[in-house]
């Protein structure tokens, strides 16, 4: 049986977050009323022009130099033609051959495996704008709120070899666009989306096979099933003979199959030109200093240092450069209480399990790095236990109190006090007679379970330690 | 003498002397047009009433037509195409912005060739205009209403726009001033597009004060639009110094050819004698790419177009036509019918020229290799202007021509431009004023071109010319 | 030279139904400009720069500052079809 290579290169198209469109100052909000959001710019009316919103370039820029790409010094807008309903003008204002970013870089994990996924190219250009199909009325709706808003079109090389590797292509890559702020990079509301090119060739084979492109994908494990389909899809055709067609096809996610969409597959002659409505804009070397300063540190330098700086291991570090937000949440701790590594385990155990949870992420929650900070002292001293700071902090959440707060209020101090504990422990082994029977017969292990009973009669408040050491005592010195 | 048949300078000073007002003015224009347009059609849609201020208290209640390519909120607006039938735009072009602040009362949309595809203003869907000194003749084109409208006393004054010479052609054929202001001197927003890098709105006026005067009205910086110069705009009257001493003025040798009409050839020699006895220095100048010019601009123009004019497709607004029987799609069979029953057959030929210059495989040897010569032509102006402060040629190589006559030969009508094409190609600025008269009572122009954003030394040569003679003040009589 | 397939291939491209004698006659019409067009051959442009803008103007912005959007019961006013809540309407459209 031979073998088989597959080579796969993605296109993401991310929408920039700014405040308003990318030639016009029409607001970017999402799920608003139908063509609320639209001037005679983004609806292409005639005599309208487009005037290029300096955000959007600036995030282009941001964006490439994330990507180690080179940034072009000659800068210019072009029209690409081709008729769509959605597509108010005939023509997307994008980049063709002056784009605002090349020839960069993306390093991926995958497991162990770390991997440079080559990026070809980073360009600006305007969404288009949303049809709804209404079969039962024979007819199909416009709404253009979604038109204009600014995209950036990232193109990788073909260099990932599984699907695997572009589901973590694109985890990396959405990673580090949230880190660099320019995109809520959600692919539920579509901003983010991505377009695969898959091909297969025989392994060893240096040249590339015939590719189809795959749409419709909207989620990344959408991606990945999409993937695994068209590559088992190809296989097959390659082993029966036959040839494989260069086409767009369309992922079916009920039915878990790609289906060839040749009924849209017009010849396809954009007739780019360069857009004479926009002027070419000139970057300097200064402009792009200026823009790498504000960069931020970046998904890997937050990994490394923080399994550094912190000693972490590299899962937990790795759990929380995760989230940006969560990291960010972290140091914040950190920085109030130099425990980093108590803490990351209340954030990656605990923490993280209430939120999941609640379905909410850790910028909507109402509990402060400062009160989190005050619980798990809290705990640490022994004034309540471990099991009760849990509790507390569910409430923290739910009512955004402060611990000792709710301590107080709730009388959930930590019962440490020798007399009372003794009268607890006396009434636990006279219940559990045959369990002392045993444990003085030797089975030391037991004394685990008289601990859980101690512990129940408190409702948890008793400091767990502490009624071991003295049931412990009440053996030794009987 | 009638109140229509003034100057608006002339009009303003009776303003100032009480001896007129903006009412009686407008009323005598709204009877002259109701008389008279049924004849000449200088209006596209007679349905629509003027737009009149609130008070006629502002600085310039100048009765003015505008051609009916720029945009006036809810009013028809439909580039004399049947596939805008019934357009009203939602907002103003910036000139009429412009205008409306200075109290202008407008007097209704100017017939025009279709999408200003044309030098004789036949291709209008609403109808043929005539020209005004004799009504078997076109009144040239594209902005052939403006320049009638103005040549009847139909309108005081009027908007015009000039793609490759519609401003300063039907301006020579009605005897009258009209301007080509320089590329990025007045805003293009809601000007609707013929060819974006070329375009431009200018004045077409009686006599070289009105058109300062009216240039000082519309010229300026606007921020909607990207390719309009953020560059300081002098008062234009101020230029009109009747003094021309020194001035050097270049003949381009490529400009008096044989085959040109003599009596054109013999009025523009004599103002060439005229303007010597003012002082005026004259030297022989080449601008070796003239005779590329028109092959180059029916490119560029026409691929422009072609993109400019692919958002007319019936799904927002204007016409939308479904055939009888489905021959694709639904939705492209409507596109299809839409644009075969909207545009006229110049529009379409234009269209198909245009898409063919750009479509793959030919861009470069047409799209791209016109954009080159243009480089070439530029760099003509840039040479001959480092030697002469402008340059003074025919505006057309004839009189008014009948209608019908070139109709049917689309390519001899293209050349037809051949005296201005190279203007708008070089992007600088030309005026055209009457310099006699035919035979037969057909008006002769004078074509003077200047340099980038110095139209100051237009008005300055035109006026010194127009002061000594006294070709203006020859009135039509219909 | 171009052919009939071609101006039906550009005719599709532009989106214009074309009646058969429209064809015919356009054919003749580009065939002829495309042959006054060829006299540009005559220039060796191998070395010269295109020219997109004919003014040295870079750089033009807008701030990412909000402006009013239209009232959709404006845009529908000027709508060739619509549903009456804002959206316009068209013919199907076939995935």
């Amino acid at each position: 049986m031979k073998t088989y290579e597959t080579v796969i290169g993605l296109e993401v198209h991310l929408q920039l977050d700014t405040r308003t469109k990318i030639f016009c100052g029409c607001v970017t909000h999402f799920g608003k009323d139908a063509n609320s959001q639209t001037c005679p710019v983004c609806l292409g009316l005639p005599g309208s022009l487009p005037v290029l919103n300096q955000k959007v370039l600036e995030y282009g820029m941001k964006i490439g130099l994330a990507l180690n790409c080179a940034i072009n010094t000659f800068v210019k807008f072009d029209r690409k033609n081709y008729y769509y309903p959605d597509l108010p003008k005939a023509y997307q204002i994008s980049q063709y051959d002056f784009p605002i970013a090349k020839k960069g870089s993306l390093t991926i994990t995958t497991g162990e495996q770390t991997k440079k996924i080559g990026i070809t190219r980073a360009h600006m250009e305007e969404d288009a704008g949303k049809l709804i199909h209404s079969p039962e009325i024979k007819c199909s709706l416009v709404d253009y709120n979604r038109t204009g808003i600014p995209l950036v079109e990232i193109v990788s090389e073909p260099d990932m070899r599984s699907s695997q590797e572009a589901y973590d292509y694109l985890t990396s890559l959405k990673l580090l666009m949230e880190y660099l702020d320019v995109s809520d990079c959600d692919m539920e509301k579509g901003s983010l989306r991505c377009d695969a090119n898959v091909s297969i060739r025989e392994a060893g084979n240096q040249e590339f096979g015939t590719k189809t492109e795959l749409k419709n994908l909207n989620s990344f494990k959408a991606v990945k099933a999409a993937i695994d389909y068209e590559v088992a899809r190809q296989i097959k055709m390659v082993e029966a003979g036959e040839r494989i067609v260069q086409e767009t096809r369309l992922w079916n996610d009920e039915k878990q199959m790609t289906f060839s969409m040749r009924s849209k597959e017009e010849a396809h002659d954009y007739r780019y030109f360069p857009e004479p409505d926009l002027v070419p804009f000139t970057i300097t070397e200064n402009d792009i200093e200026k823009v790498r300063k504000t960069l931020p540190e970046f998904p890997l330098e937050k990994l490394d240092r923080f399994i550094r700086q912190y000693q972490l291991s590299d899962y937990d570090a790795n759990v929380l450069v995760q989230d940006k937000q969560l990291a960010k949440f972290f140091e914040d701790c950190v920085m109030q209480w130099n425990a980093p590594k108590k803490i990351c385990n209340w954030i990656t155990s605990v923490l993280k399990q209430e939120l999941n949870k609640r379905k909410i992420n850790i910028s909507e929650m109402r509990l402060t790095s400062g009160y989190f900070v005050g619980l798990i002292k809290n705990v640490e001293e022994g004034v309540v236990s471990n099991l009760v700071g849990k509790e507390i902090l569910t409430i923290m959440l739910d009512t955004g109190r402060t611990c000792m707060s709710i301590i107080e209020e709730k009388g959930l101090r930590q019962v440490s006090d020798d007399n009372a504990l003794g009268a607890i422990i006396d009434t636990v082994l006279v219940e559990n007679a045959s369990i002392v029977e045993q444990i003085k017969g030797g089975k030391e292990s037991a004394i685990g379970f008289l601990v859980g009973q101690a512990m129940k009669k408190t409702q948890g408040k008793a400091n767990p330690k502490k009624i071991g050491e003295l049931i412990k005592g009440r053996f030794q010195n009987g | 003498m009638k109140l229509n048949e003034l100057t608006a300078h002339e009009i303003l000073q009776g303003f100032q002397a009480k001896t007129i007002t903006p009412d009686s003015v407008y009323q005598c224009l709204q009877e002259t047009i109701q008389n008279k347009d049924k004849k000449i059609h200088a209006y596209a849609h007679s349905a629509d009433p003027a737009i009149t201020p609130k008070a006629m208290d502002g600085k310039y209640p100048i009765p003015i037509a505008i051609k009916d390519n720029i945009c006036i909120k809810d009013y028809l607006t439909t580039c004399s195409s049947r596939i805008l039938e019934g357009f009203r735009p939602p907002y103003d072009a910036t000139v009429i912005t412009k205008l409306k602040d200075s109290g202008s009362i407008i007097l209704g949309h100017a017939n025009m060739d279709e999408f200003a595809f044309g030098s004789s203003t036949e291709s209008s869907y609403y109808g043929v205009t005539r020209n005004p000194w004799n009504l078997d003749c076109v009144p040239g084109g594209s902005s052939g209403g403006s320049a009638a409208a103005v040549a009847a006393h139909e309108a005081i004054w009027a908007l015009g726009s000039d793609t490759g010479g519609s401003i300063r052609q039907p301006a020579s054929f009605c005897g009258v001033v009209g301007l080509k202001p320089t590329y990025g001197r007045v805003s293009r927003y809601g000007l609707i597009a013929f060819a974006s890098s070329l375009d431009q709105i200018g004045p077409i006026t009686k006599d070289v004060e009105d058109c300062a005067l009216l240039l000082n009205l519309i010229a300026g910086h606007d921020e909607k639009d990207s390719t309009s110069a953020n560059l300081p705009v002098p008062d234009f009257t101020r230029a009109l110094t009747k003094d021309v001493k020194n001035i050097k003025i270049g003949i381009p040798k490529e400009y008096f050819i044989d085959g040109m009409d003599a009596e054109v050839k013999d009025s523009v020699l004599a103002a060439i004698e005229h303007l010597k006895g003012h002082g005026a220095q004259f030297i022989d100048i080449s601008l070796p790419h003239t005779e590329y010019a028109v092959a180059t601009y029916y490119i560029l123009a026409t691929a422009e177009a072609s993109s400019n004019l692919a958002r007319y497709d019936g799904v927002q607004y204007g016409l939308r036509c479904q055939p009888q029987q489905q021959r694709r799609t639904p939705i492209i069979d409507m596109y299809e019918e839409t644009r075969d029953q909207g545009f006229g057959a110049e529009a379409k030929r234009r269209i198909m020229l245009g898409t063919y210059a750009l479509s793959s495989g030919y861009y470069d040897a047409y799209y791209l290799k016109a954009q080159k010569v243009r480089t070439l032509i530029k760099k003509d102006f840039d040479e001959a202007f480092r030697s002469c402060d402008a340059i003074i040629t025919p505006t057309a190589p004839t009189t008014a021509f009948k209608i019908g006559e070139k109709t049917s030969d689309p390519l001899s009508m293209y050349l037809s431009d051949i005296y201005t094409i190279s203007v708008n190609l070089a992007g600088i600025p030309a005026l055209s004023i009457p310099c006699g008269f035919s035979k037969n009572g057909l008006p002769i122009g004078l074509q003077i071109m200047g340099k980038p954003f110095d139209e100051e030394m237009l008005f300055r040569i035109a006026h010194t010319y127009e002061q000594g003679t006294e070709w203006h003040k020859r009135k039509v009589v219909l | 030279m171009i052919t009939r397939k071609d101006v039906q291939y550009i005719a599709h491209l532009s989106r214009i139904h074309l009646q058969e004698s429209e064809v015919e006659k356009l054919t003749n019409d580009l065939e002829g400009i495309l042959g006054y067009i060829e006299k540009l051959n005559k220039l060796n442009v191998s070395a010269v720069k295109p020219t997109s803008h004919v003014l040295p103007i870079e750089n033009v912005f807008r701030q990412d500052i909000e402006k009013p959007s239209l009232n959709p019961k404006d845009i529908m006013k000027f709508s060739t079809d619509n549903d009456g809540k804002g959206s316009f309407k068209v013919p199907q459209v076939i995935e």
